[in-house]
């Protein structure tokens, strides 16, 4: 593995994504917020959540690259096309079964059967995600797909 | 439809909510004050509405929770008496950092006080300006949800609720005495929603919201005449002031008219420059350095694209407000069409919003403040355009859509911006003014006024040069410290001003054209009636009883709109009106001033004879 071409192309594809679901979020298309979610696991605070949960997506997003890297090096190829696939089964995976476990692990995040409580009070995600709006799906998989073709296509394998 | 002065409000800086005697949130506009409307069956009953009431007939009182925003309505009914606490819950910054809070939450809370009372709620929220009728969903204990392109509405509450076909839901509950329901509707446009559980967080909301505003009112200084109106009076100007900008709208409403079944309709929920002065000077005045501070910086910062133009109005942000449009579809409040949204007159020029401006931020000086060179520059900036622009004819203060003038009030304007960045560099804290340019133009500004605006024939200030007709905005002469309110020449102007517009108890028309035909009294406008007598211009006692009895026209809970009808008393216009409770605020401070036997407003006044010897 091409372990300064992984945190190198990890780190862009991160920011990238993160570009875009901050974008669609922008746009209205979508009220979804990974790094607000997952800096609120930490503090209630609006302004540290966001800044906490910024560093910590940064870090998932390095560490989902090393799965993506995996793949390429097994394969024994790189292409654009391919990390656009594992971007979709990534982002499938995190729609599904991510956001149904997720209230699970937060700490301040609501139970759809249950509703809200003293301490859990953040609105789930929901099935794909559409309690943050029917088009969160598509924003998800579209950032992912770029994630997963960034690496695709910057990515140096070991020994090419 | 209930009238415009049978509402209250509630708010937490970002957004206000119109709640009507019979329990119905009328207005409400999120996320911020110029936003479209969730509900606004203010200016049509198919606008959307929310109604939270005893089922049977009744009869409502209401006051706020002494010191707070916190609304409480009481109904009596023939079998008991309810009370709705409603309010918008606000948090310290600590309780912030420490909680989970909703961005945006509207909360009200029914307890049966007395006997039984069976209470009654209907839910129809109607986007962006009514246009739209949302499917409402019930996603069970995350409460029934409305997405619409704006954002998600979640309504939660602790009684049944059936959602009904075309975007209502209701909902029942029989109250027995010492039972409470809560309902909370809060809005998400950018993050996954806050949900706050009902029952004792409520409560705890609700003690968190009293706290902070009777924290925030303790930093109030005022022990005059009026104390329980100026206290409500700085309560309702805290509602409209944007708390992340510090901008303050001049209302929390667009098109309630100035005459019922009229035209006279616009949109008030922008900042005006116009209002700069005057509200510095009641925020410094009651010791709120914070909103004080914040507003000049929101002054400087918002101007700061136009400079050294200054345009009439900003939206919070300091951005140009939407253009004006009318909203068709909409009815208007009691026929009064059209429903206007954005602001013609922000391409308007208005020559005075110069001195308005400049006279803030020396408010702003004289209370501590210090200006950065680029502000400084920036001032210097400002009084150029002064030197270049003031002999042109421009709309004026009240914005007539009738075409420009030389308007007297403007032109005093523009000898208080130069007078002020003269008293700014004397004091030091303008380093590089161009003194001379300045103090030749100020000098001639005043010549100018004295002999063109002057009409011995009326014996009166005018409100064109050359003209015959008044204006109550010339009372601001003496505010400025152009004339000292005691000089034969203002106290010929006030009796002239009484004479041609008063109205029954200090009630002022602001002024009487064909421009606006039929409006009411104007409440700023009769406040400043009111603040000439406290600054001289009458004794210490008619000024104080003119204030008081000014202060008794408000509406039951102490809001004021813009205008008052002087044969009814009812409000009209825009509600409720930051300027109208500026006026009282200022009127108050004056009062308390004069009543201690201290000095006016610091404004210097310069015997005439030793300006005629500096001008010489």
């Amino acid at each position: 593995m091409s372990v300064g071409s992984w945190l190198l192309w990890g780190f862009v594809a991160t920011i990238v994504l993160t570009t875009i679901l901050a974008g669609t979020q922008g746009l209205r298309l979508t009220r979804m917020n990974l790094p607000y979610m997952l800096g609120t696991m930490f503090t209630p605070s609006r302004d540290r959540a966001k800044l906490l949960g910024f560093a910590v997506h940064l870090v998932n997003g390095w560490l989902f690259s090393l799965l993506y890297v995996a793949a390429f090096e097994a394969w024994g190829r790189a292409t654009w096309w391919l990390g656009a696939a594992i971007g979709v089964v990534h982002a499938a995976f995190v729609l599904t079964a991510g956001m149904r476990i997720l209230p699970g692990l937060h700490p301040r995040m609501a139970s759809e059967t249950h509703g809200p409580t003293v301490t859990r009070q953040l609105e789930p995600p929901g099935f794909l995600a559409l309690n943050y709006g029917v088009r969160t799906p598509l924003g998800a998989l579209a950032a992912h797909a770029v994630f997963g073709a960034i690496l695709g296509a910057f990515y140096r394998l070991a020994g090419g | 439809m209930e009238r415009i002065g049978d509402h209250a409000v509630v708010g937490n800086g970002r957004a206000a909510a119109l709640v009507s005697r019979g329990g119905t949130v009328d207005w409400l506009c999120w996320p911020r004050f110029d936003s479209p409307s969730i509900f606004a069956a203010l200016v049509d009953d198919g606008a959307g509405r929310w109604t939270l009431a005893p089922a049977a007939p009744f009869r409502s009182e209401r006051h706020y929770l002494p010191e707070t925003n916190v609304l409480v309505t009481r109904f009596i009914t023939a079998t008991g008496a309810l009370a709705v606490t409603d309010f918008m819950p606000v948090a310290s910054q600590e309780e912030q950092r420490r909680l989970l809070l909703p961005d945006h939450e509207l909360v009200r809370m029914a307890t049966c006080e007395r006997g039984t009372v069976e209470l009654e709620t209907v839910f129809e929220p109607r986007p962006d300006y009514g246009r739209v009728g949302p499917r409402l969903r019930d996603a069970g204990g995350l409460g029934l949800r409305a997405e619409t392109r704006a954002g998600l509405l979640t309504l939660r509450a602790d009684l049944p609720l059936a959602i009904e076909p075309a975007g209502r839901a209701t909902g029942r509950a029989v109250l027995q005495a010492g039972e409470t329901r809560h309902l909370s509707l809060s809005y998400a446009d950018e993050w996954p929603a806050i949900l706050p559980p009902l029952g004792a967080p409520t409560r705890e909301a609700l003690a968190r919201t009293v706290r902070w505003w009777r924290a925030w009112v303790g930093q109030l200084r005022y022990d005059g005449p009026g104390r329980d109106a100026v206290v409500r009076s700085a309560l309702a100007l805290k509602l409209l002031v944007y708390a992340p900008s510090g901008a303050v709208v001049a209302a929390a409403t667009t098109s309630l008219p100035e005459r019922v079944g009229g035209d006279l309709n616009w949109d008030y929920r922008f900042c005006w420059l116009r209002d700069a002065a005057l509200t510095v000077r009641a925020l410094f005045g009651l010791g709120f350095r914070d909103e004080a501070d914040a507003f000049v910086s929101w002054l400087l910062h918002s101007t700061r694209l136009t400079q050294p133009e200054l345009r009439v109005l900003y939206d919070v942000h300091g951005n140009a407000p939407p253009r004006e449009r009318t909203l068709e579809h909409l009815a208007g409040h009691r026929g009064s069409r059209p429903v206007r949204v954005g602001n013609g007159a922000a391409d308007q020029l208005q020559l005075d919003v110069y001195g308005e401006v400049i006279d803030a931020v020396t408010h702003f000086v004289r209370s501590g403040g210090t200006l950065d060179r680029e502000t400084q520059r920036m001032l210097c900036a400002l009084g150029d355009e002064v030197c270049r622009s003031w002999q042109g004819a421009d709309e004026g203060i009240w914005e007539p859509r009738s075409g420009k003038g030389h308007n007297t009030h403007s032109r005093v304007l523009c000898w208080t911006a130069l007078d002020r960045l003269l008293e700014l560099h004397a004091k030091g804290h303008l380093c590089s003014a161009p003194v001379e340019l300045f103090e030749r133009n100020r000098a001639a500004i005043r010549r100018d006024v004295e002999e063109h605006a002057w009409n011995a024939r009326l014996g009166s200030y005018t409100a064109r040069l050359g003209g015959e007709e008044l204006d109550a905005a010339l009372l601001l002469l003496a505010w400025y410290g152009f004339e000292d309110a005691r000089s034969a020449r203002m106290r010929a102007t006030f009796a002239r001003i009484r004479e041609r517009l008063g109205a029954r108890d200090g009630l002022l028309y602001r002024y009487r054209s064909g421009d606006s035909p039929g409006e009411g009294a104007f409440g700023i406008c009769s406040f400043w009636g009111a603040e000439v007598l406290a600054l001289g211009a009458g004794s210490a006692a008619e000024a104080r009883e003119t204030f008081e009895r000014l202060c008794r026209l408000s509406n039951d809970v102490g809001l004021f709109a813009e205008e008052l009808d002087p044969g009814t008393g009812e409000a009209l216009g825009n509600f409720p009106q930051a300027f109208t409770h500026v006026g009282l605020i200022n009127a108050a401070l004056s009062l308390e001033q004069r009543l201690r036997g201290e000095a006016p407003l610091t404004h210097a006044v310069p015997p005439r004879a030793a300006l005629e010897e500096a001008d010489a």
